[in-house]
């Protein structure tokens, strides 16, 4: 596989930090892939927009900085403002859809999901909403298998959460799972312009 | 950090594999104080050097910090420091310090935006050269800037060795986007680096001279509390540690101070090529920056561009012997770091008046990316052609 | 039998110190401490900053480190900490200690790492020719204050207990055997101890404020101050102006070291034990 680059983006508070570490550590620590994983972030720790990308390549990475996305998954408008543009053409769009209300025009596939409405309502811990991003970027990538991806958030939570965390993943996947499907069925979901 | 069970591999970010690596090197002390985007040495250190028995303390300034740093060192740890920027101009006094009165020490630096408060949490290159020139006086300086955690663990512990080797401070040069980026590391591979210790002395302590130069330069160095009691200073001194206003004594320990380094440079500086041999341009860079140079080499490569890196991994001393030799190979060289151009000077220096050098410079908190060093070299591919 | 000869570096005499100044006597009053407390010469570190007083470290046979000018405290932490074992003793002046390393003091007040500060308060930079210093009283003649002093001065004393200094002391050099049994106090002391010691400059202060000679000067010590002992005896008009000296404060707060390796016991991994 060559390079494969996936940038997730938000404000600070979401987790996204932890979220990247995450699939990084699925990819590359369980599912034996080469992977970098960076951070940018502001100078605050809530609010302020805050990115965290992981390259992925059977080699070893050179660059670990994004510049052609793969898959872009953006939970503030701003984000997805700031980073669409730099999508491939059959590139990967995740936006959450409640907190993203335009898109901008691209080639890319277009990916709409109450990630932050599901952590808050099904989930009832708005706080796992980066777990839930962790288990759709994990399918839709399909860089990671669920085993890998359940290690390595187990791995990272704090003890005490692991079984909300896993549910939050598992909520991702179920998210995840039925764009698939709606996709495979030849619901219009493949946006262009 | 999550560690597989099979093997020793690890996703290790830049700045927890400095901490591991001082670990690794002996470092049992270490005093910082908070400064992004240094501050998870610390944080690492603060629990790590207690379970090897080693002391870690938070002090109230970087002054403070550096001059805790080096009383621990004389008196017998391995000892380091980290911070950023404005605190890496707080310790300048004290580098001095340690260069005169020759106390091993390292001294990360992990370079944000600047100058002054700048950029705190953006990358940056600039602090290239107050590295070399940041303290009054004249002295030699050593600095290493890894291009990735794994090498930043590397450099770490030959920071260590070259301190305790030389009795000199040496500084790590890294900067955010390495100390920040997490890659695949085989621990086990670097737990097999060799480590180096400073000499003691053998002889009776009555007789013995704090100052007095062993073959390679370096006086050894009995650490305080075993016996050998003498006197350090940061006036000009003697073989004893007394201070001297005699030229000559004076002139020598200069000289002493310079030729120690530079007898062993070629040992010291440390410096990558890739696709060097059949290329038409070279880039030149180092740190983060390398690792957009090798990106922009593949896709130059593709357009036909013969393109090569020189991966410059000491700074100071600067690689000019080896830049001159390339220098004769190669059409054109470009330099490209994120400041406005501070090894240029070096390259520059090196490769002579005549060598045309582009650049490809950058002070504005975001990284080189690879496109940019592209567009650099095929702009001069055509302007040259 | 005490020999101020065992003690010092001969080979480095003669000394840079002016006539008449004080320093020479809180030396002599250090070292009949560091004897008459049976301290081998290997065990006591004396680390010093910039200035006249700071040049004394240089001039004792132990282990000496001369630092940079304000920051001998922050040298002396690194060592403590390093080697818990050594006496470690920081001679510093009012400029060094008060001034461009006031932080460094307060800091190390409040850490409360046992070690023994001496501080030499002459009132004046000697070592750069007689300016102003944060000790200075107000209306004193000085190259930098010509027209008299107009800042107030600290009161160093009060300064560290503020701070957390948990033995705070101060002593003139009119009483050379009271200096003594202060610093002796101060080194046996579990923390940080504080011990200023006024120390006149008669080359610099002394001539720019006509204040006489040498040792009119050590008369006017004895006259501005009070031992506070006595002074608690005395009614207010007695005490006003007045000075106090002897041991000001003294408490027994947890020493530095103590609580961070209670912090961390059992935190030393098995294979690290030495």
């Amino acid at each position: 596989m060559e390079r494969y680059e996936i940038r997730l983006s938000g404000e600070g508070g979401q987790g996204l930090v932890l979220a990247g570490a995450i699939v990084a550590e699925a990819v590359g620590i369980y599912g034996g892939k080469q992977v970098t994983y960076t951070q940018s972030y502001g100078p605050e720790s809530r609010g302020g927009s805050c990115r965290s990308d992981v390259v992925v390549s059977d080699e070893p990475v050179d660059y670990p900085i994004c510049t052609r996305l793969d898959l872009l998954l953006a939970l503030t408008q701003k984000a997805c403002d700031s980073y669409s543009p730099q999508l491939k053409n059959d590139g990967i769009l995740i936006v959450d859809e409640n907190r993203v209300s335009v898109v901008p025009p691209g080639s890319f596939r277009l990916c709409r999901l109450p990630i932050l409405q599901t952590a808050r309502v099904k989930l009832a811990k708005e706080v796992v909403a980066n777990m839930v991003c962790v288990g759709i970027v994990g399918m839709l990538s399909g860089l990671a298998s669920k085993e890998d991806l359940h290690k390595a958030v187990l791995a990272r939570v704090p003890k005490g959460t692991q079984e909300i965390n896993r549910r939050a993943l598992e909520a991702g996947f179920g998210l995840a799972n039925a764009w698939l499907e709606q996709a495979a069925g030849g619901t219009p979901c493949l946006v262009s312009r | 950090m999550a560690t597989s069970t099979a093997n020793s591999i690890e996703l290790l970010a830049g700045n927890t594999a400095c901490a591991k690596a001082a670990i690794a090197a002996g470092c049992r002390f270490f005093a910082g104080y908070p400064i992004s985007p240094s501050s998870e040495i610390a944080e690492k250190l603060a629990r790590l050097l207690p379970e090897v028995g080693g002391r870690f303390i938070q002090m109230e300034d970087e002054i403070a910090s550096l001059a805790a740093v080096i009383g621990a060192s004389l008196a017998g740890k391995k000892a380091m420091t980290a911070t950023s920027g404005p605190g890496f101009s707080l310790m300048q006094e004290h580098i001095g310090y340690a260069a005169y009165a020759e106390v091993p020490c390292v001294i990360v630096d992990v370079m944000r935006g600047g100058p002054s408060t700048g950029l705190p949490t953006s990358p940056s290159q600039g602090d290239v050269m107050q590295a070399r020139w940041g303290t009054h006086g004249d002295h030699p300086s050593i600095a290493l800037a890894p291009a990735s955690p794994k090498e930043f663990y590397e450099l770490t512990v030959r920071a260590f060795n070259l301190a305790e080797r030389l009795r000199t401070p040496v500084t790590l040069l890294c900067d955010e986007v390495v100390a920040h980026m997490y890659e695949k590391v085989d621990m086990a591979a670097l737990a097999k680096l060799p480590i180096e210790n400073r000499k003691k002395p053998t002889g009776a302590p009555g007789r013995h001279l704090a100052y007095a130069p062993g073959e390679d330069g370096v006086p050894v160095m009995a650490p305080f509390g075993d016996g050998y009691r003498y006197h350090v200073t940061g006036l000009a001194h003697d073989e004893r540690g007394y201070p001297t206003q005699n030229p000559a004594v004076i002139a020598a320990t200069q000289r002493r101070l310079h030729d120690k380094i530079e007898w062993q440079r070629r040992d010291i500086v440390q410096f990558e090529t890739v696709d060097c041999n059949d290329a038409e341009v070279v880039v030149f860079a180092y740190g983060i920056v390398s690792a957009a140079a090798r990106q922009a080499l593949r896709l130059a490569r593709a357009q036909g561009i013969r393109a090569g890196l020189f991966r410059a991994i000491t700074l100071w001393p600067s690689p000019t012997e080896e830049i001159a030799a390339l220098a004769e190979q190669v059409d054109r060289i470009v330099v490209a770091e994120m400041n406005l151009g501070q090894m240029l000077g070096e390259v520059q220096r090196a490769a002579g008046n005549a060598k045309r050098i582009d650049t490809c410079l950058k002070a504005d908190g975001e990284t080189i990316t690879p496109e940019e060093i592209l567009a650099v070299l095929k702009a001069g591919r055509e302007t040259h052609v | 039998m005490f020999d101020f000869k065992e003690y010092l570096r001969l080979d480095m005499f003669p000394h840079m110190l002016c006539p008449g100044c004080g320093h020479g006597i809180v030396l002599g009053a250090m070292l009949r401490a560091i004897h008459s407390l049976g301290l081998s010469k290997d065990e006591v570190m004396v680390v010093s900053g910039i200035g006249c007083s700071s040049r004394l470290s240089g001039y004792v046979d132990f282990n000496t480190l001369h630092t940079t000018h304000g920051r001998p405290l922050a040298f002396a932490t690194g060592i403590k900490l390093a080697r818990p074992e050594l006496k470690v003793i920081v001679i510093t002046g009012d400029g060094d200690a008060l001034s461009i390393g006031g932080n460094h003091l307060i800091h190390a007040a409040r850490r409360n790492l046992a070690m023994t500060c001496l501080l030499l308060n002459n009132e004046i930079y000697g070592m750069t020719g007689g300016q102003s210093a944060p000790t200075t009283t107000p209306g004193k003649i000085s190259t930098t204050s010509p027209k008299g002093q107009t800042e107030r001065a600290f009161d160093s004393c009060r300064l560290a207990e503020a701070a957390g200094a948990t033995f705070v002391a101060r002593g003139i050099t009119y009483e050379p055997a009271a200096v003594e049994r202060l610093i002796a106090a101060a080194l046996q002391h579990n923390g940080f101890s504080f011990v200023e010691i006024l120390s006149d400059c008669p080359e610099f202060f002394g001539r720019f404020n006509r204040v006489g000679s040498p040792s009119d000067m050590l008369f006017t010590q004895k006259q501005n101050t009070l031992d506070a002992k006595a002074a608690a005896a005395l009614p207010p008009e007695r005490r006003k102006g007045k000075l106090l000296t002897g041991i000001l404060h003294q408490d027994s707060a947890p020493e530095y070291l103590a609580t961070l390796d209670q912090n961390f016991a059992g935190a030393v991994r098995p294979d690290m034990r030495e």
